[in-house]
């Protein structure tokens, strides 16, 4: 009869020993998971955490993925070696280098900068001094160091290739831009190309976003990466004051919209990585050009009708649009949009010459619609 | 207490039942596989000829979505990029819609992981899952079947999909957005399927837009292949786009003065889809009738 007690009690004892045995190891394991608990009593700033969780990786098609979550989108394409399309913000660059890192154990070689907005070169030093030089290292100040040799006499400092408008507007007198941000490898031409594994055809349409902006189509993955030319949570940033204009950017849509072949249903085929929102195929550039024509139009006709531009913010011209692209406040609201819309459809307008009246076929001339 | 035996019987039958969920995977509660054909007897007019341009009667839109339809012209249709647009999720359903459903079963446990169904027009298909996956993170591509996942809720199928592209609400330009999430009931009666669609849309409606859609069990028939592809039929310049400049759009009232609804009626909005607004209606001026138009 003591027998059954006896294993009872030897087995309960056991199953305490592994409670106690496995609450330590919690505790410990807890702690070790989050050191932020223990820097609590150190004075230690207590900053939200930040780790590569926080982008979203995404892989688009064939060699290139998309991270989201570090400003504007980063393109990662990874061939022969890697080249990344923006760098997105300082404060993620960490972050973002992971992220390539989980990707492949593949170098950076070159960084291409789309624009020189801060929220997509903000990485490019980071990057740069993760990844690899040309062996004719060029103007990089990273590549000059000569502690950063790695195995076989390659030097640390991927090329930062932009087109050359951004590199003089990131470099001028007045510019605060860190020399590690500025681009190292410029083209002036129309385009520039390179071979990563894949064709890759970096073209500058004229006064788009800025005056020195790219876009690049990784011709065998079938991606192009069109930095803010294309931004699906916003009205299409117009910066007057670095030479962007609406003109120029429905000119770089429809040069986009050329290069793109859907499959079926249209549906897929290319994709784009936006410079900000989500993976797009042709029918959605298609509408996003669409809404920037529509918008151009309806400007354009009411400052045929001699509006000023308190009227025609009051007519709200995108008001079917602004659910979408809309905003009040942050630094490009929709007024912004309509402002910079309005004031170079009025300057051509003047230097076009007296108002004309809209007909069916100087709508259509100007790719307009009815 | 309990004698000895009955405690046995208990305790096993306890057991039993709790293996039984665990030796049986979690059939559905309704079979959707075969062919089903449409009936389009519910908003027919609608449905087969198409909406007239300018009806917004009973719909619950905003003034986005109102003018937004009031610009669309559809020369829309002769622009490339829009030629072969599918009919999204939301709508195939209204459009010639025969579809057949096949599921989607794992080899190991004879489990349902899938619903696949492929609908006539341009023969989209759509997968279903049943298997709790997440739905895509937010940058993820949007499609015209968007991404759907199933649950059962009694005999009801119950479907959330999101991820669509965009599209409309009828086929004259009422716009539905990219951020509309849309809820289905697939809801099975002897050899009737009926559909429930509640589309929840921030961007264009200020309430949920609640539509049926019926077929017919419909065995031995099958679909035909039905391909779109992309051609220009009608030059235009480059970068033209099919659209109508606020006020330039003269079919707008046609709508009205045809069937002799007052023009306030049909420009929709939430209120009009409720009976209280029957009095307000009889209030109304009337528009003036075609033939008056004309003098």
């Amino acid at each position: 009869m003591n027998r059954p007690r006896r294993i009872c009690k030897s087995l309960s004892r056991f199953l305490l020993a592994l409670v106690i045995l496995f609450v330590s190891a919690g505790v410990q394991s807890s702690a070790q998971s989050n050191p932020g608990t223990l820097q609590q009593g150190q004075g230690a700033p207590q900053q939200p955490p930040r780790s590569e969780e926080g982008l979203e990786v995404l892989h688009v098609q064939g060699n290139v993925y998309m991270i989201a979550g570090a400003g504007g989108n980063i393109t990662v394409q990874i061939g022969d070696n890697v080249i990344v399309v923006d760098s997105g913000v300082t404060d993620m660059s960490k972050e973002v280098l992971a992220a390539i890192q989980k990707l492949t154990t593949k170098h950076v070689l070159f960084i291409i900068n789309t624009s020189d907005d801060w929220d997509h070169v903000g990485g490019n030093e980071t990057l740069s001094k993760a990844g690899w030089a040309l062996p004719d290292s060029g103007l990089n100040p990273i590549r000059v160091d000569t502690s950063s040799l790695l195995p076989g006499n390659l030097r640390a400092g991927a090329s930062i290739i932009a087109h050359n408008n951004l590199l003089d507007r990131m470099s001028a007198k007045d510019s605060t831009v860190p020399a590690g941000l500025l681009p190292t490898d410029t083209y002036s031409n129309d385009d520039w190309k390179l071979y990563n594994g894949e064709a890759v055809f970096i073209t500058h349409p004229n006064n788009a976003h800025t005056n020195g902006d790219s876009y690049v189509l990784f011709r065998k993955s079938d991606v192009i990466s069109t930095g803010d030319i294309v931004t699906l949570e916003s009205y299409p940033v117009i910066n007057e004051k670095t030479g962007g204009s609406i003109t120029g950017v429905l000119n770089a849509l429809n040069q986009i919209l050329d290069l793109m072949v859907p499959k079926e249903n249209e549906e897929g085929g290319t994709y784009v990585v936006p410079g900000h929102g989500r993976v797009c195929d042709r029918n959605d550039i298609a509408n996003y050009r669409d809404m920037v024509t529509i918008v151009r139009d309806r400007i354009q006709s009411l400052i045929r009708k001699g509006m000023t531009l308190q009227q025609v913010q009051a007519a709200k011209p995108t008001l079917d649009y602004d659910p979408l692209y809309g905003t009040t406040t942050g630094s490009w609201t929709t007024n912004m949009f309509v402002e910079a819309v309005y004031r170079e459809l009025s300057k051509n307008e003047a230097s076009s010459g007296p108002a004309r009246k809209i007909t069916k076929n100087n709508r259509k001339k100007n790719g307009g619609g009815r | 207490m309990f004698p000895a035996n009955r405690t046995v019987s208990f305790a096993a039958v306890l057991f039993a039942l709790s293996l039984g969920p665990l030796s049986r995977p979690a059939f559905s509660q309704a079979e959707f596989s075969g062919q089903w054909g449409q009936e389009i007897h519910e908003d027919e007019p609608e449905r087969r000829p198409g909406p007239e341009i300018g009806d917004y009667t009973g719909l619950p839109i905003n003034d986005a979505a109102r003018m937004k339809a009031d610009s669309w012209d559809p020369q829309k249709w002769e622009m490339i990029e829009h030629e072969c647009e599918a009919m999204p999720a939301d709508y195939a359903a209204r459009a010639p819609g025969d579809i057949r459903v096949t599921p989607e079963v794992d080899r190991f446990t004879q489990g349902i992981i899938a619903w696949h169904s492929t609908v006539r027009i341009w023969l989209q298909e759509r997968m279903i899952y049943m298997d709790g996956r997440p739905h895509p993170t937010r940058h993820a591509a949007h499609t015209w079947q968007g991404f759907s996942t199933g649950e059962w809720e009694a005999d009801m199928l119950k479907v959330k999909t999101t991820h669509l592209k965009e599209g409309w609400l009828k086929r004259n330009g009422l716009p539905r957005s990219v951020n509309a999430t849309l809820t289905e009931y697939f809801i099975r009666h002897g050899n009737y399927l009926t559909l429930v669609t509640n589309i929840e849309d921030p961007a264009y409606l200020t309430e949920p837009l609640i539509r049926s859609s019926n077929w017919i069990l419909a065995p031995g028939d099958r679909l035909l292949p039905n391909y779109c592809l992309p051609s220009v039929h009608v030059s235009h310049p480059k970068g033209w786009v099919a659209h109508y400049l606020p006020g330039e759009n003269k079919w707008l009232n046609e709508f009205a003065y045809k069937w002799g609804i007052p023009e306030e009626a049909v420009r929709g909005g939430a209120e009009t889809m409720y009976p209280e607004y029957q009095e307000k209606l009889a209030k109304m001026p009337l528009p003036p009738t075609p033939s008056a138009e004309k003098k």
